[in-house]
């Protein structure tokens, strides 16, 4: 393994340096941009949930004044559907696994009928955004409202309203994994079993930014550049290009500039982007569409939707000899771009945990249903994962009469370096599960606390402590894997490094930064390896005009992925800096040494060139030696052989107010263990915001249909529960340091635990503190003040 | 119909006719050309908006443009004076307390009238001043942060 020099900035919390722009209001978004004849699109949606269409009218609309044109799905001759990106018919050769998929059409404009309330059927094209929604509103559908089904465990009943011809029932595909007999002769033998229905609600990812396209066809040349609040502009390129337009992708230029957050909506090709492309070729004009935060809700990709059976096999002392997963995973209307592999190879992978378990099996149906497509939102089937695993291991500690975190230290998998090979399928890379646990448990003070729990309900009030220690799988992914998993691209990373004359250097990633800071952390690592000073060094990112390839930024991959494809090209600018270096100082390439910015010879003091006079050799290239190229720049792509697998341990405290229900986080603590880390400061932060989120989920968020008119019920920001400042605490957060052995800086992935983690803590910590009550299990979140004053109400202790 | 507007933002003054369904917010980034203030949501809950007005921490797209006809408007684009930030700018970098940076304009233009109120805000005070602004990113842990070491390094008045 590879390390970093010891005067690194490695570790270091240098202040990151894309903040200025941010902070002076001087970032550049995608709705910032204002170009030459731009036009702008305003798209008709369907009010229904489903609805068939017979007839749309768009005369009145194309008549009003400064609309330039009013498409429909019949105008979009020759264009294919939004593709699916991950087949499950493809996964070949994993043990346990069955799978099937039914691919459904879906059309950037839908002609036929309206699927879920949101579903574009037309777009207007006008000079100014208001022409273009005026005339939108002159757009008559003739609808023929059908049924429609949108609650979980619905929609694949027999008689519930059919979506798609080709998916027969609403079903997507039935999945599984692990193994079955095992299981069932684990829950024979067991002396304790506890099963528990766990619904993991409906999210909305609600990135700040909603999303926006400029897309502009140059009729000159044939380009079409597009910028779009893309966390992978290549990946968008890619899909539009060769699926979608059937358009030649060297023709197309996709820019993701300044993006604000993503957390996973901002992924996937989206019908809008697609139509604002398509419509500038046709216009020859430019056309601009920014997502209102309605139609954000309506048409962002949305998150989670489980509802899971889970059964979990207990030895009288407290031995985990199975785990059963049976889980209906609602994935909405359509396949958005990575659906199929949400529920399934990022969800069931993960149900071994940091747990040495006898067996485990799970069950998965994905449904369709008249809803918002469901994809990746941060964290993606690893929260799911976690969340029935973290809930029925306290369910089971209860059925035991066991302590909670005795029963978690019983079971932990013990320490290892390399490989530990769990039950579905996946081998983790490193772990030290108890460590992180202990490091909790110390910050907590848990004999302390329950000791003034105990003191607390004598008084009457309600005070709990929930736990979670979790596993999560990031740095995706090795390609070879995703693909017999089913992927349809691989998912490495490419970084390609530019020293300029001067030794001035620019770093092209395919890693994508919407929040992240790359622009600091790649740049620590090339200002470390080079030796130079940090201001040298800039990062670009987010534009296939300039940086090679790229998979983009999900999954907690950018430092590990596309760090190490950074790394790889230093290592060869360094390399071939050598052969210049030799050759100037008259020595062998393998005599010369590089370190702190210089190329010295080995075993003779002050032979040496600094970076500088090597990079101007390079390209003036007068005393060079025989057989070399000039220029110093090198390109790698960087794919993982394993993915990674942080872990770590969280605990939350809360108190329940007995007559409101009302649930305040009195301490939330986090440990981490995501390897060596680049940055603390951004990692923090990171952890900082994935526990918002989770603490979110578990206390305000969710996404909520009204069953009977499939009406999205949370459609804007006044009712869809996002934290705010003045309800979360403040964070007490530690680190453990387990680097993976899976890439040469021993980092794994910081941008999801935080999600993954908090949502179990918090339910279990309401459990336990209505557990005087007589509650030992709450099925669904969010814990809001209402839903808590039932249970309170409800329980057989509560009076 | 289009109406005349003027007002002045940063110290310059602008004027446009325009339509008097045009939000302020609106105004700003299209008319006149500032895009750091932004657009997060349709509901004024994000706060991404927030601007000064005659003194007021306001959301921009609570106003017509042609209802603050001949207003004192300050962005983001006019808080740093002669290329120094300020020191709310200063603390948001210096502690972190921004990631993808698109409700940071609203959350320092909101700190900015918090610190006239309160000079030395207890976190329980910022928490509650920024009900008005949504971040997705940072778990407010950080801005909080930021805005306690902004009081502190905030000169004195005089």
């Amino acid at each position: 393994m590879a390390t970093v020099a010891a005067d690194r900035l490695f570790g270091k919390s240098i202040k990151r340096r894309e903040d200025p722009r941010f902070i002076t209001g001087r970032g550049r978004y995608v709705d910032d941009l204002k170009l030459p004849g731009m036009t702008y699109a305003a798209f008709v949606r369907s009010p229904h949930a489903h609805a068939r269409i017979r007839k749309i009218d768009t005369a009145a609309a194309a008549r009003h004044p400064g609309v330039v044109a009013v498409f429909t799905g019949k105008d979009m001759t020759g264009v294919n559907s939004l593709p699916c990106g991950w087949d499950l018919r493809k996964a070949k050769n994993i043990p346990g696994v069955v799978q099937d998929l039914a691919i459904v059409p879906h059309m950037p404009l839908t002609s036929d009928a309206a699927r879920h309330v949101g579903d574009p059927v037309a777009v207007v094209i006008a000079d100014s955004q208001e022409a273009a929604i005026d005339a939108a509103e002159k757009v008559q559908v003739d609808w023929e409202p059908l049924p429609a089904v949108t609650v979980t465990e619905r929609a694949a009943q027999s008689g519930a309203p059919q979506l798609h011809a080709d998916a027969p029932g609403n079903v997507a595909f039935k999945w599984e994994i692990g193994d079955r007999n095992a299981t069932d002769a684990a829950f024979k033998g067991a002396a304790v079993t506890v099963k528990k229905r766990i619904v993991n609600q409906r999210l909305v990812a609600n990135a700040m930014e909603p999303r926006a396209c400029v897309a502009r066809y140059e009729d000159a040349t044939g380009d079409l550049t597009l910028w779009v609040t893309s966390q992978n502009p290549h990946v968008h390129r890619l899909l539009m290009c060769a699926f979608v337009l059937g358009i030649p992708e060297n023709n197309v230029r996709v820019i993701a500039p300044d993006v604000g957050g993503g957390f996973g909506s901002k992924i996937f090709l989206y019908n809008e982007e697609v139509i604002c492309s398509w419509a500038s070729r046709r216009l020859k004009r430019p056309v601009r569409w920014t997502a209102t935060r309605r139609e954000a809700y309506l048409t962002d990709a949305h998150g989670r939707d489980h509802v899971t059976d889970a059964e979990i096999a207990l030895s009288r002392d407290g031995k985990i000899l199975g785990l059963r997963v049976k889980t209906t995973a609602n994935l909405g209307a359509y396949l958005s771009t990575f659906a199929p592999a949400v529920p399934t190879f990022l969800y069931g992978t993960l149900l071994n945990g940091v747990y040495t378990i006898g067996a485990i099996h799970c069950e998965v149906t994905g449904v369709f249903s008249n809803t918002t497509a469901v994809d990746a939102y941060r964290g993606a089937g690893r929260p799911e994962a976690c969340y029935a695993i973290e809930r029925i291991v306290e369910a089971g500690a209860r059925g035991l009469g066991m302590d909670v975190a005795e029963l978690r230290k019983k079971n932990f998998i013990p320490k290892f370096s390399g490989a530990y090979q769990t039950h579905v399928a996946v081998s983790y890379d490193s772990g030290d599960y108890g460590a992180a646990w202990d490091r909790m448990l110390q910050m907590l003070d848990y004999k302390k606390f329950r000791a003034e729990q105990e003191a607390a309900r004598k008084q009457g009030r309600l005070l709990g402590i929930g736990f979670s220690a979790y596993i999560e799988a990031c740095s995706i992914a090795p390609s070879k894997l995703v693909g017999a998993l089913g992927a349809g691209a691989g998912l490495y990373e490419s970084g390609k490094v530019r020293v300029h004359p001067t030794g001035m250097v620019t770093v092209f990633t395919g890693s994508h930064s919407h929040g992240q800071g790359h622009e600091t952390t790649f740049a620590q690592l090339v200002a470390d390896k080079l030796g130079i000073p940090i201001e040298q060094v800039d990062i670009v990112h987010g534009d296939t005009g300039s940086v090679a390839f790229g998979m983009g930024t999900y999954g907690s991959r950018s430092a590990s992925v596309g760090g190490t494809a950074i790394l790889m090209s230093l290592n060869k600018v360094i390399e071939k800096g050598k052969k210049i270096a030799a050759h100037l100082l008259e020595a062998s390439p393998g005599d010369i040494d590089f370190s702190s910015g210089e190329f010295r010879v080995k075993g003779a003091p002050g032979k040496a060139v600094p970076f500088g006079a090597v990079s101007l050799t390079a390209y003036v290239p007068h005393n060079y030696p025989e057989g070399l190229e000039p220029g110093l720049e090198e390109t790698s792509f960087y794919d993982p052989s394993n993915f990674c697998f942080p872990f770590g341990a969280h605990a939350c405290v809360v108190e329940v107010e007995r007559e409101t229900g009302n649930v305040r986080i009195l301490r939330y603590l986090a440990v981490d263990d995501v390897g060596n880390v680049i940055n603390p400061m951004i990692v923090d932060g990171m952890v900082h915001g994935g526990i918002a989120q989770g603490v979110g989920q578990a206390l305000w968020e969710g996404a909520v249909y009204d069953g009977q008119s499939g009406q999205l019920m949370t459609g804007s920001m006044m009712d869809y529960a996002l934290p705010k400042a003045d309800m979360l605490p403040m964070y007490e957060t530690d680190r453990t340091v387990t680097p993976t052995p899976v890439n040469p800086m021993g980092v794994k992935g910081a941008g999801e635990t935080g999600t993954i983690a908090s949502p179990p803590a918090v339910v279990n910590a309401v459990v336990d503190a209505l557990a005087p009550l007589g509650v030992d299990h709450i099925e669904a979140m969010p814990l809001t003040a209402e839903r808590v004053w039932k249970i309170i109400q409800g329980a057989k202790g509560a009076r | 119909m289009k109406l005349p507007v003027k007002m002045t933002i940063n110290g310059q003054s602008y004027s446009h006719d325009v339509e008097p369904r045009l939000l302020l917010v609106h105004y700003i980034r299209e008319a006149v050309g500032l895009t750091g203030t932004h657009v997060g949501c349709d509901t004024s809950q994000c706060g991404a908006c927030t601007i000064l007005m005659d003194g007021d921490a306001v959301k921009a797209c609570t106003f017509f443009a042609v209802q603050v006809d001949g207003a004192n408007i300050m962005t983001i684009e006019g808080l740093a004076k002669d290329g120094e930030l300020h020191p709310i700018q200063m603390g948001f970098w210096e502690k972190h307390g921004l990631q993808c940076g698109f409700c940071t304009p609203g959350m320092i233009m909101s700190a900015y009238q918090m610190l006239e109120r309160y000079p030395k805000p207890t976190e329980a005070q910022i928490r509650h001043q920024l009900e008005g602004n949504l971040c997705r990113c940072t778990g407010y842990h950080n801005i909080v942060k930021a805005i306690e070491w902004a009081a502190e390094h905030m000169p004195a008045k005089r």
